[in-house]
């Protein structure tokens, strides 16, 4: 046993509010626990500092997914498994259901929650690179009142956010879209399941019209943070037609947006290419998409 | 109804199943505390001081060092290089220095922390490039724990006077066990009553012989009592005589109160043994028909710091190196060095799988070279009956290679898959191969081991009409108990429902010798229907077995003869089977008594988008001598591939400083049954005189083949030779990358 239980005091709110004023009480005592499907990893191995943690599992009102006409809200405390399981997610962000799939096996997936998969930063993470790409914005609750960020951004370096130590992850907006959208996500980890991935790929893009109007590129594993690639985006984002698709110049852009490290995971030549790769194979779906005009 | 031949569900079965099983951690004496380790820094150096720091209350731990050792600090073997404890200096990261228990395991883990070692760093050798290169000595004079030297023929002359000469340079990585139960003890030692331990453990009597060597104590007051064992692999072979060592040290300083020492994952990933890395250097000579006149073969394993089993487990691979072919120039040079590592150790195969791997990875490049198809070059050179292997023992069994192969192609669609691959690989980003590997693997102890070893077995009759057999050979998963009961029960001509096998306890059982190198069935097996014969002679000889009898007149017998002169048992003891001899200084001669022969076929997959290359499908192949248990068996053969598939393929031991950096499941990648292709298995028997029921080995001979027919269906499917395992998509992508710098 590598922890002593008795440095840890885990403390169980009756409501959002009570924990958000606990946490206001106290500016970065307490720590959120949610699914605690990492914080548990870090626990058995001795590596989870001491301390109080705010225990958020048991807030129901974490825990919704609400559909409106143009928007998806889903409470911090959404389970991978409740992703995997709304039809709405499973018809419009396709993305994110496929990284809830592939996220650990069954018992980490009725324990892990979105929100604490974003709040836990790692560059790793599966589900990010599918948020990025469908535009999420995240509400960040305090006892002073909630502030709607978007996503891209909020990571700002290795395991850094900008929630303050008095906030908490409490939902995530995904904005719906009518119309033809090409989605493609890949996970590359060491095998088929129960893996930390090396690469994760999502991309999507947006026909209207026969014409290419919008793509979005992101990727995990290669940086300190997940990444959106603006850059890449453009370039394919300006093609007229498959033809004008130019992956030379898309792969050749990708790399620069990335800063793969060697681990004793994987490789940064190896994660380099394979980001590559993974860009070339949506290229090559994108080419194929029957949304494009026919000339 | 024989019970031999039939698919008896395992006995152990429902207790495992519905928890009923007690594995040591579940184990508990009255007023048992726990142990922990406190291990060294770095992967050498010298430890200057110990300083227990403060806030801790020390005067209610119990803190044992090399000093507290009652007797000699070693961990008695082979060698006896490897001390309990490190003293003066530690040769290898995580290395015990310094033990503790106390009844909370909070304030015991706070205590840990609390030990600091003042060490001196001492330069280390960490590769077999550094330990060959011998810059710093750290084992004997020259870093080599041990050499063999198998030699027949004129091998430079033969490679001078080959039409083709084909070189090559094999490497295979270090492995870990990973049995489901981690390795774990619990002991009660006193100065009066002397050790017991109880524990997960292969081997009793060298856990024993351990302990009475660190105690200097007799052996009738050195108990070793095997728990519930959750798997062993060979990692619980040497390392519970550490372990069980550490407890009893604990227990003895703290006046005899029972400590259990139970090590989680990590620690056991960290401090426990592995299997044995290795470099082969091959150099070949042929025909131009394809005849191999001369194979060179330089065999090296890196036995990190300490010998432990090292030089049984090179005199295996060494003598496997060669495997299953006919060649008149021969030469065989294995070298096993020391180098700043925790110690290797057994790990099913036992040196094979490494010198298999070189030889049938190597023998698909030397087919290429030749133009000749992998299986045709292997078929125009297979020994036959009556034939010598590179050692001199000249194969007696059975065999017949060629039917292997034939069958092996056939079943797998050898051809027809090739053809439809080559056609299918011209497009997308999918690539196919096949690949095959013929190996065989020596049942029982190499060399004059079994004669040494003189392994004895007693069978019992009771009052109750039951016949107890009783050895010291482990049930660890693989199936003994239920193979041992239908040995038992055949030869007795009885029931299996009155056979009990008795979880081995050094005070109870004779020493049937470790469970290890696929004997357990053969040898031990073998030993029990001898002694089964003799019990039943017993009861015919006394006139009170009917013939024939029924289980019912069985019973009555056992029982009236116990009533009317006591005790009913026969023992059986080792006997090597008849023109068998072996040259230990020449090393030459019947390195085993019998050998499992087998063919393998992988059909794989590789994504040129990830590099990863994945097992599709799986045919197996193999002559084992008689099947005791169908289901047992094939179980066998399926977890083997399985493991040999993440020995090639995924598990990569990341040394960083001679300590393995990736120590969790999460960052050792073993494969999950996602994973894991369709396996399927096809028996051949011809039944081995002096086995079990004409039983030969078959326990560790799937770990033999796998690798080699992987690498060499990725060969097939990408045109790239890769020389490694594991094969990681990053060395795949590497060896792709240097192919397309060259064109």
């Amino acid at each position: 046993m590598r922890f002593d239980v008795a440095a840890y005091k885990l403390r169980t709110p009756q409501s959002v509010q009570e924990a958000l004023a606990w946490m206001a009480a106290e500016p970065g005592a307490l720590r959120p626990l949610a699914g605690g499907t990492d914080l548990m990893v870090l626990l058995a191995a001795g590596k989870l500092p001491g301390g109080q943690f705010v225990n958020l599992w048991p807030l129901r009102e974490l825990r919704t997914i609400e559909v409106t006409s143009d928007s998806v809200t889903l409470g911090a405390l959404t389970t991978y498994s409740d992703v995997q399981a709304h039809p709405v997610l499973q018809q419009e962000f396709p993305m994110l259901v496929e990284a809830a799939r592939q996220t650990g096996g069954w018992a980490i997936q009725n324990r892990g929650t979105l929100g604490g998969n974003i709040g836990n930063a790692s560059p790793a993470a599966d589900s990010p690179p599918a948020l990025l790409c469908y535009d999420a914005e995240l509400e960040l609750r305090s006892a002073q009142g909630s502030r709607w960020l978007p996503y891209h951004g909020f990571h700002t370096g290795y395991r850094q956010t900008l929630l303050r130590p008095d906030e908490i992850i409490a939902r995530l907006r995904l904005p719906r879209r009518r119309g033809q959208r090409l989605h493609c996500y890949r996970k590359v980890g060491p095998r088929q399941a129960q893996a930390i991935s090396k690469v994760c790929f999502a991309g999507c893009a947006d026909l209207e019209d026969g014409r290419l109007v919008s793509v979005r590129i992101a990727l995990g594993g290669v940086a300190p943070t997940v990444v959106r690639c603006p850059e890449t985006e453009h370039i394919l984002a300006a093609a007229t037609s498959p033809a004008a698709l130019d992956e030379a110049a898309a792969r050749a852009s990708l790399s620069r947006q990335m800063a793969p490290i060697d681990d004793i995971r994987s490789t940064a030549r190896y994660r380099r290419r394979v980001a590559e790769n993974l860009l070339g194979q949506f290229v090559a779906v994108l080419r194929l998409h029957p949304g494009w005009a026919t000339p | 109804m024989p019970l031999v031949g039939t698919p008896v569900p395992r006995l152990e079965a429902p207790d495992k199943v519905t928890g009923a099983a007690c594995y040591v951690d579940d184990f508990a004496l009255p007023g048992m505390i726990y142990g922990v380790t406190v291990r060294s820094p770095g992967p050498r150096g010298r430890i200057r001081r110990i300083r227990l720091g403060d806030g801790i209350p020390w005067e209610e731990i119990t803190v044992v060092t090399a000093r507290d050792i009652p007797g000699d600090n070693v961990v008695a073997l082979i060698n006896d290089d490897q001390p309990c404890l490190a003293a003066e200096v530690y040769n290898h990261a995580e290395e015990a220095v310094v033990l503790l228990a106390h009844r909370d395991r909070a304030l015991l883990e706070r205590a840990r922390r609390q030990v600091h070692l003042d060490v001196e760093p001492l330069p280390p050798v960490l590769t077999i490039d550094d330990a060959l290169a011998a810059r710093e000595v750290i084992w004997g004079t020259d870093n080599i724990i041990k050499s063999y030297l198998v030699e027949q023929g004129d091998v430079e002359a033969a490679l001078r006077e080959a039409d083709l000469v084909v070189q090559g340079e094999y490497e295979t990585g270090a492995q870990e066990h990973l049995y489901i139960e981690p390795n774990g003890m619990v002991a009660v030692a006193t100065p009066e009553d002397g050790v017991t331990v109880w524990g997960s453990l292969q081997c009793p009597y060298y856990v024993q012989k351990a302990l009475m060597r660190l105690f200097r104590l007799p052996p009738e007051r050195t108990r070793v009592v095997q728990l519930e064992t959750g798997g062993g692999f060979g990692g619980k072979e040497d390392y519970p005589s550490m372990i069980a060592a550490h407890a009893a040290l604990l227990s003895w300083k703290a006046g005899g109160v029972p400590v259990k020492i139970v090590y989680d994952r990590t620690e056991d990933m960290l401090a426990t043994t592995k299997r044995h890395p290795s470099r082969t250097r091959h150099r070949t000579g042929l025909r131009r028909d394809g005849t191999l006149v001369a194979l060179d073969i330089d065999f090296v394993i890196d036995g990190g710091a300490y010998s432990t089993l090292s030089q049984v487990v090179l005199s295996r691979g060494t003598i496997h190196a060669a495997g299953p072919y006919r060649c008149d120039n021969v030469r065989i040079r294995g070298r096993a060095v020391a180098t700043n590592t925790p110690p290797r150790g057994a790990f099913r195969g036992f040196g094979a799988p490494q010198s298999l791997f070189a030889l049938e990875r190597h023998l698909d490049v030397v087919a290429r070279a030749a133009g000749l198809p992998p299986e045709e070059l292997r078929r125009r050179n297979f020994i036959r009956r009556g034939e010598r292997l590179a050692v001199g023992q000249q194969v007696r069994d059975g065999v017949d290679l060629p039917a292997l192969l034939e069958r092996a192609l056939q079943v797998s669609g050898w051809t027809e898959r090739k053809n439809r691959f080559r056609q299918e690989n011209q497009r997308g980003t999918i690539r196919r191969g096949l690949g095959l590997s013929c190996f065989l693997h020596g049942t029982g102890f190499t060399g004059s081991g079994e004669s040494h070893l003189a392994s004895t077995v007693a069978l019992e009759g009771t009052a109750e009409g039951r016949v107890r057999v009783l050895t010291s050979s482990t049930e660890i998963g693989q199936g003994t108990n239920t193979i041992f009961s239908q040995i038992a029960a055949d030869a007795l001509g009885v029931g299996g429902e009155i056979i009990e096998v008795p979880r081995p306890d050094t005070a109870a059982v004779p020493d049937s010798g470790p469970t290890v190198a696929s004997r357990t069935c053969t040898i031990v097996g073998k030993l029990i229907e001898t002694a089964a014969l003799s019990l039943r002679q017993q009861l015919l000889e006394e006139g009170l077995l009917p013939l024939p009898y029924t289980t019912g007149d069985f019973q009555a017998a056992c029982a009236a003869y116990v009533r009317q002169r006591g005790a009913l048992r026969a023992t059986a003891r080792y006997q090597p089977p008849p023109g068998i001899h072996w040259d230990e200084v020449r090393f030459r001669g019947d390195a085993y008594g019998a050998y499992s022969w087998a063919v393998y076929v992988a059909q794989v997959r590789v994504d040129l988008c990830t590099y990863q290359a994945q097992v599709e499908e799986f045919w197996t192949v193999q002559e084992v001598g008689r099947v005791v248990n169908p289901t047992l068996a094939a179980g066998q053969i399926e977890g083997g591939v399985a493991q040999a598939i993440g020995w090639a393929l995924y598990e990569h031991v990341a040394w960083q400083e001679g300590r393995m950096a990736n120590c969790r499941m999460t960052d050792y990648i073993i494969p999950t049954t996602m994973d894991i292709p369709p396996i399927h298995v096809w028996f051949e028997e011809a039944p081995y005189p002096y086995g079990a029921f004409g039983a030969k080995g078959l326990g560790e001979l799937p770990m033999d083949g796998p690798a080699p027919a992987i690498l060499n269906a990725i060969h097939d499917a990408l045109g790239v030779s890769i020389c490694r395992v594991p094969a990681t998509p990053e060395v795949i992508y590497d060896a792709l990358s240097r192919e397309e710098a060259l064109v």
